[in-house]
């Protein structure tokens, strides 16, 4: 896919990861939509990009509300015409620290699944119709590996997140022969405030610089006619 | 058709009928949003309008105090963040437009404010009616739209039981807000709906219209409606429609929108449809010779409104008559979630209607 031109929308643009896809699918030519939940971080990524060239859009929203789905999705298609690109990067961890899937509440519980499983179904379905008339279309599903190995603590995130990969596969099956394609992408563990958040320890050295890891998405991203939609790619970052 | 409003929109996919008019046959049968694929021919078009639906109604005051309602009808071409606006007295949709006190005189200059972040100066009024305004907003970009939809509701009627969620006034295929008032004839067409029509052999293709306001209250700016509307007819669309129109397969307008958005651009080239955006003000009345489209699929409408004098585009008034009727009689439900209607021939001999 050539990104030049291309109307794109990601969530949890703030920092972190989102932050850093926003910044190259920018510097790449396309028009970016950002969201998040703060306002005033979220605006100064969008400031940035602007300021190095790029088209950015700051939409502060939060993708666990589902009065906002088609808020964000009519706005950001206001802003930059029909979405070409969605990225479902927004994450939560719930409660920190993470507790055992036996102390976790069941409010907590939804909360994650709200942000990290519902968020991206609901945006998805505000937009994916648009890109089946139009032929095509790319949406992407942030997961982790906690989706994958079930790790002690990380109970309602790694569901989440192995529901949120497996609707991706849902979502390619149904709309086989349409020209959109879902690609849910594993990052790794990257230097971040989530991971943070996570793993207050962890040595932040052993970890991947996020804009890297969004470096190597992209070029995932423009490769994506060799995938099969509903893949699940790691992502490999040089050492 | 003076059918009964639908006053809330459906849960069940079940519960949606469809009143086919076959023109060519001159007759009518009952049948259901289901039965589409079936009536309609391998190698024909769907063309939907993809506008999806603004939350175009704010309450707002003037810096005299008046409390009013603006219902949005369209941003205007070029820069600036300038919409056209319609203005109503204090109250809101649970009271019927013609029953709604007048909104407060304005003049150009005149500040309406909606919210704390949000408010508009009046750029012009209408000759036509004061209540037709131009409105720049003191806001653009990402600031403008999240204010529009953090303070806008769906615009509804009186008919309607409760405050509409946004997601009740969207199809399932919107992507620019343009529309005033949900592009309602594509509401029916669901997921499995669009997938058996593809399995049968009948193609997709959108545009975009700025579908307005479909009333006012005031029978002045009501008699003018609809007002010239912006459009988009995307290329691969026109690609779409000639190559069907020229492999002999029909044109299928989803909604009142979509025929006004390729006849009227047909009309402003000479007969030739042109990809690309546009305005039109073309009302399509008794007469009128389409030249892309070949049937319709839309809402139950009363006569006399201007979305019935359009199906006089596709059917003889005697047929719209009899199935206005038929529709009163058997109980079709009309307005925005209410049942549908095919104004289309027949699939073909070898086929068995429903």
């Amino acid at each position: 896919m050539d990104i030049r031109g291309q109307a794109a929308l990601v969530t949890g643009a703030s920092r972190g990861l989102g932050a850093a896809l926003a910044r190259v699918l920018a510097a790449a030519g396309a028009r970016v939509v950002l969201v998040a939940r703060e306002p005033a971080p979220l605006e100064e990524v969008a400031a940035q990009i602007r300021a190095a060239g790029g088209e950015a859009h700051a939409l502060p929203g939060d993708v666990s509300d589902k009065r906002a789905a088609y808020a964000i999705a009519g706005a950001a298609a206001a802003l930059v015409g029909p979405i070409d690109i969605l990225i479902h990067n927004a994450s939560n961890l719930g409660r920190l620290p993470m507790p055992l899937l036996g102390d976790t509440e069941c409010e907590d519980f939804e909360n994650v699944l709200a942000t990290n499983l519902l968020g991206p179904f609901r945006i998805t379905k505000a937009l994916v119709g648009a890109m089946v008339l139009r032929g095509g279309g790319l949406v992407v599903h942030v997961s982790s590996d906690a989706a994958v190995a079930a790790y002690p603590r990380w109970g309602a995130y790694g569901v989440s997140k192995a529901a949120l990969d497996h609707l991706a596969r849902i979502w390619a099956a149904e709309l086989s022969g349409t020209g959109v394609c879902f690609l849910t992408v594993d990052p790794g563990e990257m230097n971040t405030q989530m991971h943070r958040d996570a793993m207050p320890d962890a040595d932040p050295s052993a970890l991947r610089d996020p804009a890297r890891v969004a470096a190597r998405v992209l070029a995932l991203l423009r490769a994506c006619d060799l995938r099969e939609s509903g893949d699940r790619l790691e992502v490999e970052v040089a050492a | 058709m003076s059918a009964a409003a639908a006053a809330w929109p459906r849960d069940d996919a079940a519960a949606e009928r469809l009143l086919w008019i076959d023109p060519e046959r001159r007759r009518l049968r009952d049948a259901h949003l289901d039965d589409m694929p079936a009536l309609l021919r391998p190698g024909d078009l769907l063309v939907v309008n993809d506008a999806a639906t603004l939350p175009a109604s704010l309450s707002g005051r003037t810096a005299a105090g008046s409390s009013l309602e603006v219902r949005l009808y369209g941003q205007r071409a070029g820069p600036g963040p300038r919409f056209r606006a319609v203005l109503f007295g204090p109250g809101d949709w649970r009271l019927r437009t013609e029953d709604r006190p007048e909104p407060a005189r304005l003049a150009p200059g005149d500040r309406i404010s909606f919210a704390p972040d949000l408010s508009a100066r009046v750029e012009a009024v209408a000759d036509l009616s004061p209540r037709l305004v131009e409105l720049t907003f003191d806001r653009d970009g990402a600031p403008l739209w999240s204010a529009l939809y953090r303070y806008g509701r769906p615009v509804q009627y009186s008919y309607v039981a409760a405050p509409l969620e946004l997601w009740s006034v969207q199809t399932h295929f919107g992507a620019r807000p343009w529309a005033a008032e949900m592009p309602s004839a594509g509401r029916p067409l669901r997921w499995h709906i669009l997938r058996a029509l593809g399995e049968r052999g009948v193609r997709m293709a959108a545009l975009t219209h700025a579908a307005g306001l479909s009333s006012t209250g005031d029978p002045v700016l009501d008699a003018a409606l609809p007002l010239p509307e912006q459009f988009d007819v995307p290329e691969p669309t026109v690609r779409a429609i000639r190559a069907t129109r020229a492999a002999g397969g029909r044109v299928v307008a989803v909604g009142t929108t979509v025929v006004r958005a390729l006849e009227g651009s047909a009309v402003q080239h000479r007969g030739e449809l042109v990809p690309g955006p546009g305005e039109t003000d073309l009302v399509i009345r008794p007469g009128f010779r389409p030249q892309v489209v070949h049937g319709i699929l839309t809402g139950i409408h009363e006569p006399g409104s201007s979305h019935f004098g359009l199906l006089h585009e596709f059917a003889p008034g005697d047929l719209l008559a009899a199935a206005s009727t038929h529709a009163r009689a058997a109980g079709y439900l009309g307005h925005e979630f209410g049942d549908s209607c095919l104004v289309l021939s027949g699939p073909g001999s070898t086929e068995a209607p429903p």
